[in-house]
């Protein structure tokens, strides 16, 4: 792009998505249409059809223990939930080419992608629980835990990618955050600071086209996310986001920018929440039935599946031991989590500041005696 | 030995923290060519380079969020907020983020780091460069917050916050940067953060202040005890948060007498939070009420009027008058 400063635009060309894509006349970039055919044969092969097939696992597994979720809130064994149904591949899509030691620094609605970089499924029902184990992440898990401020957690990727960069380190950072994410100044900071100072960060942006109730449309006159990139000096791109293969293939270019050329990226994914904002929610109150309807089709499963079966690279049994092995999975996961004892009392006394001081210790002894008296 | 001044003492200390510690990282808007509007960076970006002192686009939200990710990633940023009043949009920042992520990840990743910003009235500034908010942030958990009275408490108390493992918001009196000349060590030394210090010992009353704040209350008293030769005890509260209770207690049930004076808005302050403790812990040691000196429940005037909202000699006079009454 012409938009670029001359050394990105030399860098640029060996990036051809990234080269390619212009945002005053935007497209979105997608190797499989919604009925799994390929539509962009160069980027057929991205991936092999076992790691195709292992892809598809695991967005199984993942609709399945989202789903799981939504159903243990309804019974009160959870607090509430934000689903990802809808956006499973974005959930892996995001970090399916990540090294064991890169970053994450998700937001919310991010169950699938955590899990699958590598946080155990028992964490993360943990934390929705409301168990705050579900928050102790290994030592060796370059894993923020999941933001709920919208927006807020971006200057801390910024931030990452920046030390990686002084560092000379090797690492690179990923941020995923929604559409409505956007809107907040942190974005504009973010991703100003991004290429200021060079970090090695990948903005991934599900457009999933609501916050809560507020459509896309409504949250940015711009034609669409990927093109603010360009105001910043920094590559973007819009991305099927419903297209597993297409997100893996960006998200190489994206890393790769990041990780051998410190240029930090946009990426939109384009996709959509088939689910309610969150199990507090109730979507029809602002959102037509139909719309739902018309996405459904284009659901990041299906098309996968489709594709599968036509290369004949699955059959229904196995596609059925998949499903069967999930929800064994889930329900085991469930039973673990439930069972796991809640968190000391006086926890949110230990870990505040590396050492207590005597005002503080004095309010921890008092909870200590409120609730032992009572027992 | 030689004397230097608060901003003196503050870039002295940058300098030798980043000398001992190369991951200091000092960021913040015009602090590296300019070396900062009131200069406490002078110098650091000559010595330690463009990487080490940075000058930031102009965002409160980008210096302390990006902040945040360099310390995960294991450097000690040293925030320079360039006036109290433009903190705010850095804000959620310091009470949703810097303050949360020990918490947040049960002391897997912690952010320390110092947010220097240069505190309250007297310089007969612009809007928005004079305000006395030390109370919200001592109100935040997870956060400690210190104020130097100064030169050579503002070199050890800055050094020590570059040692601390947690995050510090690090107020500067910016009416005295260059009021008080004092004897400084040449050498590294540290202060402890939450430690109160007491300047005189004395056995009637108790005088609280910090800051700027503590050189006026002093004026007062050199004037006061002309006519009024009371022995009192003057404490330097350094440490905002976590407040130092052990020595003001101490020092309360002694005198039975306390005044507590500072320039916040008077409602809902720090003022107040020591009093309540001092009632909790030692009410019938008391003789009087503890007595308040502060600024007003009022936006902070322009410069012409700027006087009148901060505490003066005689309002500090009288606040003795009340509390010996």
């Amino acid at each position: 792009m012409k938009i670029m400063t001359k050394l990105n635009q030399e860098i640029l060309q060996k990036f051809p998505i990234f080269d390619a894509w212009n945002p005053t006349e935007p497209t979105m970039f997608q190797v499989m249409d919604h009925n799994g055919e390929i539509v962009n044969s160069e980027y057929a092969n991205t991936i092999t059809d076992q790691e195709a097939v292992a892809v598809y696992e695991w967005m199984l597994k993942i609709r399945i223990a989202d789903e799981k979720c939504v159903n243990m809130q309804r019974q009160g064994r959870m607090g509430t939930y934000p689903s990802v149904l809808g956006q499973e591949a974005c959930q892996i899509g995001a970090v399916y080419n990540q090294q064991k030691s890169d970053w994450l620094v998700p937001t919310f609605r991010e169950s699938g992608m955590i899990w699958y970089k590598g946080i155990p499924l028992e964490k993360v029902m943990l934390y929705w629980i409301g168990n705050e184990k579900g928050s102790e992440y290994a030592e060796d898990i370059n894993v923020l835990p999941v933001a709920i401020t919208v927006g807020g957690h971006l200057p801390h990727a910024t931030g990452i990618g920046w030390a990686e960069r002084l560092k000379n380190g090797n690492n690179i950072t990923v941020c995923s955050f929604s559409d409505g994410a956007t809107s907040e100044g942190d974005f504009h900071s973010a991703l100003n600071f991004a290429a200021v100072f060079n970090a090695k960060t990948v903005f991934f942006c599900q457009n999933n086209h609501y916050a809560i109730s507020t459509h896309r449309d409504m949250q940015t006159k711009s034609k669409t996310i990927a093109e603010k990139a360009f105001a910043y000096g920094m590559p973007g791109v819009q991305v099927d986001g419903n297209d597993i293969f297409a997100l893996i293939a960006v998200m190489k270019e994206a890393n790769q920018l990041a990780r051998d050329h410190n240029i930090p990226t946009l990426v939109e994914a384009v996709t959509y929440r088939i689910g309610d904002h969150t199990t507090s929610d109730n979507s029809k109150l602002y959102r037509e039935d139909g719309e739902v309807e018309d996405w459904k089709p284009k659901d990041p499963l299906i098309r996968l599946r489709a594709y599968l079966f036509k290369k004949g690279l699955i059959t229904d049994t196995q596609e059925q031991e998949m499903k069967d092995k999930a929800k064994e999975y889930v329900e085991a996961t469930v039973k673990t989590a439930l069972e796991t004892k809640d968190p000391n009392i006086d926890d949110m006394f230990k870990y505040l500041l590396s050492e207590s001081y005597p005002a503080l210790e004095e309010q921890r002894l008092q909870l200590i005696e409120e609730f032992t008296n009572n027992q | 030995m030689r004397e230097l001044k608060i901003v003196d003492a503050l870039n002295e200390a940058l300098h030798q923290g980043m000398e001992q510690n190369d991951k200091i990282i000092v960021l913040g808007e015009d602090v590296g060519k300019e070396g900062g509007v009131f200069r406490v960076t002078t110098g650091l970006q000559k010595k330690f380079g463009v990487e080490r002192s940075v000058d930031t686009p102009l965002s409160e939200g980008g210096i302390i969020g990006s902040a945040i990710g360099l310390s995960i990633n294991g450097f000690f940023p040293v925030c320079e907020i360039q006036f109290d009043g433009f903190i705010w949009p850095g804000f959620d920042h310091i009470i949703n983020h810097v303050c949360r992520f020990r918490t947040r990840t049960r002391g897997r990743l912690t952010t320390p780091m110092v947010i220097r910003v240069p505190f309250g009235g007297g310089i007969h500034a612009l809007e928005h460069h004079s305000e006395s908010m030390e109370a919200v942030f001592s109100h935040i958990p997870g956060i400690n917050v210190v104020i130097p009275s100064d030169p050579f408490s503002a070199k050890g108390l800055l050094l020590g916050a570059l040692e601390s493992k947690d995050p510090t918001i690090f107020l500067e009196p910016k009416k005295i940067y260059r009021a008080i000349k004092q004897e400084v060590p040449e050498e590294y030394y540290t202060i402890p953060l939450n430690k109160a210090r007491i300047e005189r010992e004395g056995s009637q009353v108790t005088i609280i202040s910090y800051g700027a704040m503590l050189r006026e209350t002093k004026k007062a008293l050199a004037e006061f005890i002309k006519t009024n030769p009371i022995d009192f005890e003057l404490i330097d509260l350094v440490s905002l948060s976590p407040i130092d209770y052990d020595t003001v207690i101490a020092s309360a049930k002694k005198t039975g007498r306390i005044l507590i004076v500072n320039e916040e808005p008077r409602t809902a302050g720090l003022a107040a939070e020591i009093a309540a403790v001092i009632q909790e812990k030692c009410l019938f040691d008391l003789q009087a009420p503890v007595i308040r000196v502060t600024g007003f429940d009022t936006i902070m005037p322009l410069l012409k009027n700027e006087d009148y909202y901060i505490p003066g000699i005689k309002r500090i006079t009288k606040g003795l008058n009340q509390v010996l009454a």
